[in-house]
């Protein structure tokens, strides 16, 4: 059976594209957020993915208002990055792992969730800019995606609790995939930031702090806020950390914190990094 | 349901809801063909006939011209779509942020750092 090896999440701010682009990770803006990475990069040299299952939201390249789904699965060969118009470059194409799409999917809707299937889709910066954050190499990514997508462009989301069962499911899924693959679960987004209205820039340290924090020790927490209650004390783009909160509860059991960094601000956004590992593969590797 | 937005009681922040989806549907959908770079040259030679192809009300085609973007959430419009059509002028999110603050995007940016202490 797959194994998950364990999970990132981070931020993917549009901007850290044209930094990339420019090289601009030294410029003393953009340093105390490029530092957080080189310890998950040696992380992942060790735990050496092959697959990497992505809970993140689309943005508004793939899916328009006239078809908007929930969650959404991709199950496709490859997935292309394209122009989404606002100048960042578009980066490589992702190649899929569609064997393990399809049983992810045959678990969710056998756990009665009602996800969208996608043979077709783009991904867009919120998948793409987390791959060049963890990869920074050159060449082909080294890993295949699954791309599960979470509403949170048009209310009503999904709530917390509903994340994290969908995680729970996509977790139960990947353990019982029948491959030797290694797979990382990642979460992208967040944390907190508001882009519109008279509140755009609200950022909520306090607030980040105490979900990094239970993200870790305590994720049913999180699970007792509504989605309403996420943009109140989030802002209303600070809904992108139940894309954290499905990727924790994909992991199973008790979780070790290998590594985390949080810097504000990047653009209008409070920017978050954590590397979760399960205590299990912790200490079997100890073994 | 009354046809006026909804208050979810969250100060200062607008929620793109069933209601907003459904009056900013034309906007969103000219916005959203800003992915286009074609796209976005032709609204950037006719703008006039741009906006017409999509069927913008006359509320939303004020917006548009105001480029204000109080005036078009108001309109329907979603922050996402919002960006793409911002970013045909080069402005990027706190450009978006200063105007909608009142603010100077040195003050906002500044504001931004602050939140960090």
């Amino acid at each position: 059976m797959a194994t998950i090896v364990g999970s990132v999440m981070t931020s993917h701010v549009p901007a850290i594209g044209g930094a990339i682009a420019k090289g601009r990770q030294a410029d003393p803006y953009w340093k105390p957020f490029f530092d957080g990475y080189p310890p998950v990069h040696s992380w992942l040299g060790r735990v050496k993915p092959d697959v990497a299952v992505v809970f993140f939201q689309d943005h508004g390249l793939n899916f328009f208002l006239d078809k908007l789904p929930t969650f959404a699965v991709g199950a496709a060969a490859e997935y292309p990055n394209a122009d989404e118009g606002w100048g960042i470059p578009t980066l490589k194409t992702v190649r899929g792992q569609p064997d393990l799409s399809w049983h992810i999917i045959e678990g969710l809707v056998a756990d009665e969730f009602d996800i969208t299937s996608c043979q077709e889709m783009k991904i867009d910066h919120a998948l793409s800019l987390p791959l060049a954050l963890l990869w920074p190499g050159g060449g082909e990514w080294p890993v295949r995606v699954v791309p599960i997508t979470i509403n949170h462009v048009q209310h009503p989301l999904p709530s917390p609790k509903r994340c994290h069962k969908l995680g729970e499911s996509v977790g139960r899924a990947i353990r019982s995939w029948k491959s030797d693959a290694r797979v990382l679960v990642m979460g992208t987004g967040g944390l907190s930031h508001q882009l519109d209205g008279e509140r755009a820039g609200f950022i909520n340290k306090s607030f980040d702090m105490l979900c990094m924090d239970a993200l870790v020790n305590d994720p049913l927490k999180l699970t007792r806020y509504s989605a309403m209650d996420i943009v109140r004390e989030a802002g209303a783009q600070g809904t992108e950390v139940m894309a954290w909160m499905a990727a924790r509860a994909a992991m199973p059991g008790p979780v070790r914190k290998v590594h985390s960094n949080y810097h504000i601000p990047i653009s209008n956004t409070a920017a978050g990094l954590l590397v979760l590992e399960n205590e299990e593969t912790a200490l079997s590797k100890a073994a | 349901m009354s046809a006026g937005p909804r208050d979810y009681g969250i100060p200062g922040t607008p929620i793109f809801d069933g209601t907003k989806a459904q009056k900013g549907y034309a906007l969103n959908a000219m916005c959203y063909s800003f992915n286009s770079a074609d796209n976005r040259a032709a609204f950037k030679a006719d703008e006039d006939a741009y906006c017409r192809k999509f069927g913008l009300s006359a509320e939303q085609r004020a917006a548009i011209a105001s480029r204000n973007v109080k005036q078009l959430l108001d309109a329907g419009g979603n922050i996402y779509y919002l960006a793409k059509f911002a970013g045909i002028f080069g402005l990027d999110v706190q450009d978006v942020g200063a105007q909608q603050t009142g603010m100077t995007k040195d003050a906002f940016k500044a504001m931004l750092v602050e939140a960090g202490r």
